[in-house]
């Protein structure tokens, strides 16, 4: 079976005056239904590996597959469609578009898909809220609701066109332990109930102990800690 | 597409105040350009009509443009001829009953015959120069407009017969003349005979005022000793603007020189030309300068919203998916800008059209702005607001969509 997500080694070089190496040879796969931790020290280029994986950025040398497909002729538009239909992010922040309510938000990635009737979009997002507890929250913007609120209506929109991978950047850096676990619970039940793949970065170690799988970076290279 | 458009409103509604001033901006550009224009084209449009109305459409001499075609040129495949010129004695047109009659073959319009020549004016001991002109009333009443400008007698006196000449005013004042006085008139050739003063007219050009005198054709050629000569035919066409082909053809038909209005008033429709190229400089500055204002807001907007840059192309937005978004930003503020300015410009000229004022001091001739009212002048205007957004809007917006949304996702956690 191939797998949903293929590096092979991986490495991107930020082309300053001192050239930095963010990530260095990095292969790794990552399959269907796989619940994974990537973790390191800061600076280890944990999130530089996560946007490549997210056809974000693109690799100094290296290559990236997606379904067995290579990435690297893609253009930036094909990336673009790839990153809308097979994708989610969710960041340390939450990044929702601060003039739309929390319903536009989730509808927003929907839109630029254009497969749905506006009124089928509109009671996608509302179901996808509602399973996330934001059922009182459809037209609030992004400054009337809480840290927790917020990074649930960004899980929600990555969720929107229901791809098979979601990738998360520190989901839960900034929010209080309460919301923290919320937020990792839908993350762990998108994989157990939906059969999502999600990777997340992480530098909270009980956090990733929980997750089913761990991937360690040092300086930018892979470290034996995987298991 | 709709998203990307409902994501730049808000960007520009977000910027409300910044927005007003890019929209006033543009449309006080657009509104004046309107106003610029319309002015501009009335007072050509006015002048050239008063040009068509006084002038011949088609003046034909007894000048010859160039040398006679000479034998040896028939004779030999190449020849060489040097120091040649047009005849100069000048004999007026050779047979004018049949060229007259081929005119009025053909010619869609009017025309009139006439002899023009040069002589003297005396009364009393004071005598002024004139050009002197052999008219037929009939004719020469549907080609000139001096039928109207008479300011006592007319011109119908002349068709009366007898020995009636009708000189302008300026000429009655400088000889000390009125109505009914007789004059004696002295042609080049030395001949003297006396004219009564039957009309005095006024046509507003002192060159003409001061120095024409009308009588009988008949009289002229006894005056002038060229009995049955004509020297001038001129011509008022039904359209105008078929002058220039009317003439070429005339030309090479009878072969003497027939003018235009358009040749004979070339340098001030070159003048025109400069003037419409100036005006249209100054219309594009204008515009160019209100785009500085949207390249400034739209390149606020892309800096502002560096990170809503990042996230949306996180959730696959393309490129040029930005690109189009930002552009539009400025073609939006471009078009807004337009139409508040053609609702300016619109008032502008409304207003330019009611001013009124007395030009001569005499208070004879109260006179308002000639505006021309062309929506040409809106569609120039837009176009040049409009490419001045775009390349405003889309400067920024390539720059914007350029962008790594990882260094800005970086930079802001």
């Amino acid at each position: 079976m191939t797998a949903l997500l293929e590096a092979r080694n991986l490495t991107r070089i930020l082309p300053e005056t001192v050239p930095v190496t963010l990530v260095k040879d990095v292969s790794l796969e990552i399959n269907a239904r796989e619940f994974v931790a990537i973790t390191g020290p800061s600076g280890s280029g944990k999130s530089s590996l996560l946007y490549l994986l997210g056809l974000l950025d693109r690799p100094t040398s290296g290559e990236i597959l997606v379904e067995g497909r290579d990435t690297r002729p893609m253009s930036d538009g094909e990336l673009a469609r790839t990153r809308l239909s097979m994708i989610g992010f969710v960041f340390q922040f939450h990044f929702l578009l601060p003039e739309f309510t929390a319903r536009q938000n989730v509808e927003i990635p929907m839109r630029k898909m254009g497969r749905l009737s506006p009124r089928a979009m509109r009671e996608r997002a509302e179901e996808i809220l509602s399973a996330l507890g934001l059922a009182d929250h459809f037209d609030k913007r992004p400054d009337q609701l809480s840290g927790g609120q917020r990074q649930r209506v960004a899980v929600a929109r990555a969720l929107a066109n229901d791809p098979p991978l979601v990738l998360a950047d520190e989901p839960t850096g900034s929010l209080d332990s309460k919301s923290s676990e919320q937020v990792f619970e839908i993350l762990r039940e998108l994989v157990s109930e939906r059969g999502k793949t999600v990777v997340a970065v992480t530098h909270d170690l009980d956090m990733a102990a929980r997750m089913d799988r761990r991937v360690h970076l040092v300086d930018g290279m892979l470290a034996e800690a995987e298991d | 597409m709709r998203l990307i458009l409902d994501i730049a409103l808000t960007h520009i509604a977000g910027r409300g105040r910044q927005t007003l001033v890019a929209v006033v901006g543009v449309a006080v550009g657009v509104g004046f350009s309107i106003a610029m224009a319309a002015l501009m084209q009335g007072g050509q449009d006015d002048f050239v009509k008063q040009l068509i109305d006084i002038m011949p459409h088609v003046q034909v001499t007894d000048e010859q443009r160039g040398a006679r075609r000479q034998p040896a040129e028939d004779v030999f495949d190449a020849t060489a001829i040097s120091g040649l010129r047009p005849r100069d004695d000048r004999r007026g047109i050779i047979n004018p009953t049949a060229a007259t009659a081929w005119l009025s073959a053909w010619v869609p319009g009017r025309f009139a015959e006439s002899l023009r020549t040069q002589g003297v004016v005396r009364y009393q001991g004071r005598e002024a120069g004139a050009s002197i002109i052999g008219i037929e009333p009939e004719t020469e009443r549907a080609i000139s407009p001096i039928v109207e400008d008479f300011t006592e007698g007319s011109f119908a006196t002349l068709s009366e017969g007898g020995n009636n000449v009708v000189v302008g005013d300026r000429m009655a004042e400088k000889l000390g003349v009125g109505l009914g006085d007789t004059v004696t008139a002295v042609s080049s050739s030395g001949l003297t005979r006396n004219f009564r003063i039957t009309g005095l007219f006024h046509t507003g050009t002192t060159a003409r005022d001061e120095g024409e005198a009308y009588m009988l054709l008949k009289n002229a050629q006894i005056l002038s000793e060229r009995p049955n000569a004509i020297n001038d035919i001129r011509i008022k066409l039904d359209d105008p603007y078929a002058a220039t082909a009317a003439a070429r053809r005339i030309e090479a038909e009878l072969g003497y020189k027939a003018v235009s209005w358009q040749e004979a008033n070339e340098s001030i429709m070159e003048a025109f030309v400069v003037r419409n190229v100036i005006m249209y400089s100054v219309v594009a500055a204008i515009l160019l300068v209100a785009g500085f204002g949207i390249f400034n807001i739209v390149s606020t907007i892309t800096h502002e919203k560096a990170r809503d840059i990042a996230i949306m192309k996180s959730l696959g937005f393309s490129r040029s998916d930005m690109q189009r978004m930002f552009v539009f930003e400025g073609v939006a503020i471009g078009a807004a800008g337009s139409v508040a300015g053609w609702l300016l410009g619109f008032a502008l000229t409304y207003a330019l059209a009611s001013i009124r004022f007395e030009l001569d001091a005499g208070g004879q001739e109260i006179t308002q702005l000639p505006v021309a009212w062309s929506s040409m002048h809106y569609a120039i205007a837009s176009f040049f607001a409009l490419a001045s957004a775009a390349v405003a809007g889309y400067l920024p917006a390539r720059k914007a969509a350029r962008l790594n949304p990882v260094d800005i996702i970086r930079g802001a956690t």
